[in-house]
């Protein structure tokens, strides 16, 4: 991934609206096949650097190229290639789930030649062959955002850029999302996308950049993440809402860390198993205890003292 | 699914910066068709009944004590003013809603505006899917004004080009409005009272502007309706314009037109780069 040329690129990137910092002047670097993933809490300055990337806002100060241009002054050549699955989807109501991938193809100027067998391949790539020909208004929330990214495909893209492409949706349709997402990557398109879901960053991110209040707090693969900023394993206890403050001094002795959330507590080991051991022989008996191994979460309550979603 | 080409060998972007407009009025024009059989009983009905009660029943009582207007039936001084009115009206219906609809109630234009497409070639398109149904309506009109005999000679025909004139020239301007707006449709109710029945009503339509009191006629000259009406009767029967009076009529529409598009071209813009 390292030798694959650079798709992305920016430096010292500043958005402000008024007095408001919405991006701190940040620096990154995307790679052509890579799936890379911008993880932060809402207000993080997320969908802004997306917006930014796709050319339909312009920035304060910095730089910025996509595919080698600068989006300010080449925005219909950057738009070309690119496929943009907004947060909340715009699609045409008044249309059918074929109607808005032909249109769509339409808006790239695409042959009708080429657009129709384009549709078969991604009603079947979106798994609404039986939905055609009904209309939008008509679908679920899941299908919808099925139909929003395989529009977004229609003109096969260098980049797909997904913001928060699952907030909203029901476990299943999660899945089956990703399940698509990944058969993306698997094919080597360069995904792009923001998430405050740690589940979703560790399922199909190469690399993170965690955001918040506009800054990077920390950029590098989901494992490399947890490994630099985590322990292999957390405890999670809890003694009682009124009961947590009281013990946390004592736990804060026997591992490496401890963050005291309202309703628990956690502990960071490299083993979990025995740190609960030490905790009954030191005569500390939680109500529950769960062993479980570091997450996104946890990178994130480090780095900003916060959870992802609050 | 696969990705077979790529869009570096697909997308042209040249001819979209060309033709981008083009896409935009595909896809108006597909949304019309599902409204088809509405719009064509609209664009039938509505002149025919109105045809019926104003251009022949009250024209009747007009020619029978008056011996017309302006030298003619009064279903020949009437029709190029309702052939105007109905191109601003139907222009109207065809931009407004479109536009709130595309920056408010389902975000649409912002699904294009990520496309190569930019906001200036969807104003442009929405206005000229408007002006085609503005077309095919005042075509409509103008057969059924010869139907009921209102055209003196093939010249009637002349009041197509000015209603047309009168529709781009509103449709422009009000798209602008339309994607200034951050209300929705109530704004849009309280123009059409307090705007657009006045100025159907104070424009010369039923009436010559020079007939009413001159207190009252500056609304007629403000108006895009009144401006195209005299340029429609000059055409169509040979009303008299002064050649002055005539540079006016055009000057007034070409500027509020060119006005318009800029105007509609920086809302645009404005509002999908927030």
């Amino acid at each position: 991934m390292a030798n694959q040329e650079v798709l992305i690129e920016a430096k010292a990137l500043v958005k402000r609206y008024g007095d408001f910092t919405a991006v701190a002047g940040i620096d990154f670097q995307v790679r052509k096949g890579e799936s890379f993933g911008f993880l932060g809490p809402n207000g993080a300055g997320k969908s802004t650097t997306m917006r930014i990337i796709a050319a339909t806002l312009t920035r304060t100060s910095g730089e910025i190229t996509i595919l080698g241009k600068d989006p300010e002054k080449f925005g219909p050549e950057i738009k070309a290639h690119l496929g943009v699955v907004p947060q909340t989807d715009n699609l045409d109501q008044a249309l059918t789930v074929e109607e808005n991938l032909y249109i769509y193809g339409r808006y790239f100027g695409l042959s009708k030649k080429f657009i129709k067998p384009k549709i078969e391949e991604l009603l079947e790539f979106a798994q609404l062959v039986e939905k055609r020909a009904v209309k939008v208004e008509a679908l679920s929330g899941g299908m919808k955002r099925r139909l929003t990214i395989a529009r977004a495909l229609v003109s096969e893209p260098e980049i797909l850029m997904l913001d928060e492409p699952t907030t909203g949706l029901d476990p299943q349709a999660r899945h089956i999302l990703w399940d698509r997402l990944f058969r993306l990557k698997e094919q080597g398109v360069t995904l792009l996308l923001t998430t405050h879901y740690m589940d979703e960053a560790e399922q199909l991110c190469d690399r993170l950049m965690v955001m918040d209040k506009g800054s990077i707090m920390a950029e590098d693969s989901p494992a490399g993440l947890i490994k630099n900023y985590s322990t292999k394993e957390v405890l999670e206890v809890r003694f009682g809402s009124d009961r947590n403050a009281i013990v946390a001094p004592q736990l804060r002795e026997l591992c490496e860390r401890i963050e005291v959330l309202p309703d628990r507590i956690l502990m960071y080991a490299d083993d979990g198993e025995t740190l609960l051991h030490e905790l009954g022989q030191k005569g500390l008996h939680p109500l529950t205890s769960l062993v479980r191994r570091s997450s996104l979460e946890d990178v994130f309550l480090r780095l900003t003292g916060r959870t992802l979603v609050d | 699914m696969s990705i077979r080409q790529g869009s570096l060998a697909l997308v042209n972007v040249e001819r979209i910066k060309n033709r981008g407009a083009f896409a935009v009025v595909e896809s108006r024009a597909m949304i019309l068709m599902k409204y088809l059989p509405s719009l064509l009983s609209v664009a039938v009905a509505n002149p025919f009944l109105y045809l019926l009660a104003v251009g022949v029943g009250v024209g009747k009582l007009i020619n029978t004590h008056s011996g017309g207007v302006d030298g003619v039936k009064y279903l020949t001084f009437l029709a190029p003013a309702l052939l105007a009115t109905a191109a601003i009206q139907n222009a109207m219906d065809e931009v407004v809603f479109p536009t709130l609809e595309g920056f408010k109630w389902h975000k649409s234009f912002f699904a294009i505006n990520a496309t190569p497409i930019t906001g200036k070639q969807i104003a442009n398109g929405v206005l000229m899917a408007a002006m085609a149904r503005v077309l095919f309506s005042v075509t409509v009109y103008g057969a059924i004004v010869y139907l009921f005999g209102g055209f003196t000679s093939m010249r009637g025909w002349l009041a197509i080009p000015t209603s047309l004139a009168a529709g781009a020239a509103f449709g422009a301007f009000i798209m602008g409005i339309a994607a200034w707006a951050k209300n929705d449709d109530s704004f849009f109710m309280i123009l059409g009272r307090f705007v657009m029945m006045p100025l159907f009503l104070f424009s010369g339509t039923f009436y010559q502007l020079s007939t009413m009191p001159i207190y009252l006629r500056w609304i007629g000259w403000l108006s895009p309706l009144w401006h195209t009406t005299e340029l429609g009767r000059f055409m169509t029967y040979g009303h008299h314009i002064t050649a002055m009076m005539f540079v006016v009529h055009i000057g007034y529409i070409a500027v509020m037109f060119t006005g318009g598009i800029i105007f509609s071209h920086r809302q645009f813009e404005r509002r999908l780069s927030k």
